[in-house]
């Protein structure tokens, strides 16, 4: 780069008293310019602002564990038929039938003979759900600050913008859904069918799960610069995908129609296969199929996701 | 590395079409030499924001071509933007994180190891005479030092050639002052060449080698600071005489300079193209033939008067989105605090 130093010849007479002390000079040797350079940066300052931030930390732990007080406790279905208060005038039912009889119609509605249990594994989607929703909030803030701007002009891949996005919302989600699982046990879920196995599965689909949700709420959020209409949105949907899915109440008792609905919800097979390996219920699906729906869920929205962030990101 | 190209930015006939109708930049060309300062200005939507977001690889250009760092900016971007540095417009370091972390998280996306970022960043936070801060959280800082780290973020890649883009908007004057001062720095130490936007017209005339002036997406003035200012016909020369019965028009024609002359009873008001060397041949003529100069006073243009002139005086509507404004806004709000 010798030819610096021509093209301040143009300069007036004092100033090249000033060029005469030796340009420093500026080296670009090793560079990363690997297309997942600066993944983990992008990922990590996402996390931060979560888990360096003790009152937003303390917050998310709490949430879940007052969703999981407050649902799991006060729809104690089961408790319809224990709790003594029930019985036919003139039949004088003895307790024991009438729990057997409980018993009997809890396992074969919720493929167990506790609703806490049942909806313990619910809330895990639902947490996940909840979480992964926020993902494409982040980008619409970075977007108004110019934050976006400032990161698209540097050499990072596009990708791993989106990517790094997508990893801080599942990895969250993931750290939130643990958290579930830790608080539910001493709240009395059932840990008669728990092994390392079952658990690690069950992480694997809610993995795949909040893939899925992360990229395809980010891509709502892709070309936005209005944080209203994304908020707009995810009201929009969180109810419905949470209440047309498994993770409540088993679709068995449902209409047809919110049963087809039910069949299509990526929330129902991630709780399936959470039911099936945490608590031993049989599914409404084979456990293979479940993987099978969520991988494929997942792979399709992460894919488009990258693909529109190629497009979408450059105008 | 580079081409044989002489220019580290070169465009050529470069356009911009939004929605197929509205032309942000219309078929502009011009080249900026290594090493030295370059300003563009212009009124609110003229196209600055569009032609530094199309240089920086953030916008495709619809027509036309544009080299940076001898690197075309549509067919090689990622070249484009590991050889360039940015200084936003916004603040955009993370509040929550430290300057010297911001510095160096800057680094992780340019793909600099962090064993190099580190040492770089506190160089870089020394330059900008940010080193006691390094530590301290961003919220801590005051308006001029968040602008000083954007500039040490802007650095962290070592470029050659860096975007500035309303380095000083919102800032007091002494802050000013001061970012001026390391811009100047960067140029003379460093050889490196600047590109920037900035409302600030005297300070733009201090500091630029040379400017453009864009107008309705097409650049309509283009040179050096006095180019510009003798464009408009050269300083203003009034001079006094005591002697009120003859007319020295003719006499004061003769010096080469001069270009018009004007008088008014005893007062002459002469245009010339440089009016401080003009002005003593003026004053030794006049004398030589008896007369007696009484006052003079020479007036050069500002870059106010050239920027008017090129752009007119009419108010501009505000052609900037939403979006755009808030996020001024949202600048200049903090650069206060």
């Amino acid at each position: 780069m010798s030819d610096n130093i021509n093209s301040s010849d143009s300069d007036s007479g004092q100033k090249a008293v000033l060029v005469q002390k030796p340009m420093k000079k500026w080296g670009n040797e090793r560079i990363d310019r690997s297309p997942l350079h600066g993944l983990w940066a992008l990922t990590n300052r996402e996390l931060e602002k979560w888990y360096k931030v003790p009152v937003l930390l303390l917050l998310s732990l709490i949430q879940p564990v007052i969703w999981l007080g407050l649902f799991g406790k006060a729809f104690n279905i089961g408790s319809i038929f224990t709790d003594g208060s029930f019985n036919i005038p003139g039949l004088n039912i003895p307790k024991n039938v009438l729990d057997q009889l409980s018993a009997q119609l809890m396992q074969s509605t919720f493929g167990t003979t506790d609703y806490f249990s049942f909806l313990a594994v619910g809330m895990l989607s639902f947490v996940t759900l909840f979480t992964a929703m926020f993902s494409g909030m982040s980008i619409v803030w970075d977007r108004r600050f110019g934050f976006l701007d400032k990161v698209l002009s540097t050499p990072v891949s596009r990708g791993a913008i989106v990517m790094g996005k997508i990893l801080s919302s599942v990895i969250r989600s993931l750290a939130q859904a643990a958290i579930i699982l830790v608080i539910a046990v001493p709240l009395g879920m059932d840990v008669g069918h728990f092994s390392v196995l079952g658990i690690l599965g069950t992480f694997v689909a809610l993995f795949l799960m909040t893939l899925g949700f992360s990229a395809l709420f980010l891509m709502l959020a892709l070309r936005s610069n209005d944080w209203q209409s994304q908020m707009a949105i995810m009201n929009l949907l969180n109810l419905p995908l949470l209440f047309g899915s498994n993770a409540l109440f088993p679709s068995s008792i449902m209409p047809t129609w919110l049963q087809d609905f039910v069949k299509i919800n990526p929330i129902s097979y991630a709780t399936d296969a959470g039911r099936q390996l945490l608590l031993g219920a049989p599914g409404f699906a084979s456990l293979n199929f479940d993987f099978i729906y969520l991988a494929g869920f997942a792979i399709l929205f992460t894919t488009i996701g990258i693909v529109m962030s190629w497009r979408l990101l450059t105008k | 590395m580079t081409s044989g190209n002489d220019f580290i930015i070169d465009v050529k006939d470069l356009t911009k079409v939004y929605n197929g109708s509205l032309r942000a930049v219309d078929g502009v060309s011009f080249e900026v030499n290594e090493g030295e300062i370059f300003g563009f200005l212009g009124p609110n939507g003229a196209g600055k924001t569009t032609t530094i977001k199309m240089l920086t690889t953030l916008l495709r250009p619809t027509s036309g071509s544009a080299t940076v760092c001898g690197y075309d900016v549509r067919s090689h971007p990622n070249d484009v933007r590991a050889s360039v540095g940015i200084v936003p417009q916004e603040y955009t370091s993370d509040e929550d994180m430290t300057g010297l972390e911001n510095v160096m998280f800057c680094g992780d996306l340019y793909g600099v190891p962090r064993s190099i970022s580190k040492e770089r960043a506190k160089e870089l936070l020394d330059l900008v005479g940010l080193s006691d801060a390094a530590n301290r959280k961003v919220q801590t800082y005051s308006g001029g030092m968040r602008r000083r780290l954007e500039i040490a973020s802007g650095l962290i890649n070592h470029p050659r050639l860096l975007f500035l883009d309303e380095p000083t908007l919102g800032l007091d004057v002494q802050t000013r002052t001061a970012v001026w001062e390391y811009i100047k720095k960067l140029k003379e130490d460093y050889g490196m060449t600047l590109f920037m936007t900035t409302h600030y017209l005297e300070e733009a005339d201090g500091i630029c080698d040379r400017i453009a002036i864009i107008d309705h997406g097409k650049i309509v003035k283009l040179g050096t600071p006095s180019e510009l200012k003798s464009s408009l016909g050269g300083d203003v020369i009034e001079v006094g005489v005591r002697e009120e019965t003859d007319d020295l028009t003719p006499l004061i024609q003769q010096c080469p300079s001069v270009k018009d002359v004007r008088r008014l009873n005893s007062e002459y008001r002469i245009k010339a193209s440089m009016g401080e060397e003009a002005a003593p041949t003026i004053i030794d003529l006049i004398r030589t033939k008896g007369y007696h100069v009484t006052k003079i006073m020479v007036t050069k243009p500002t870059m106010d008067q050239v920027y008017l002139e090129y752009t007119g005086k009419s108010i501009r509507d505000e052609e900037a989105d939403r979006a755009e404004m808030m996020r001024q806004r949202i600048t200049i709000r903090r650069a206060r605090n």
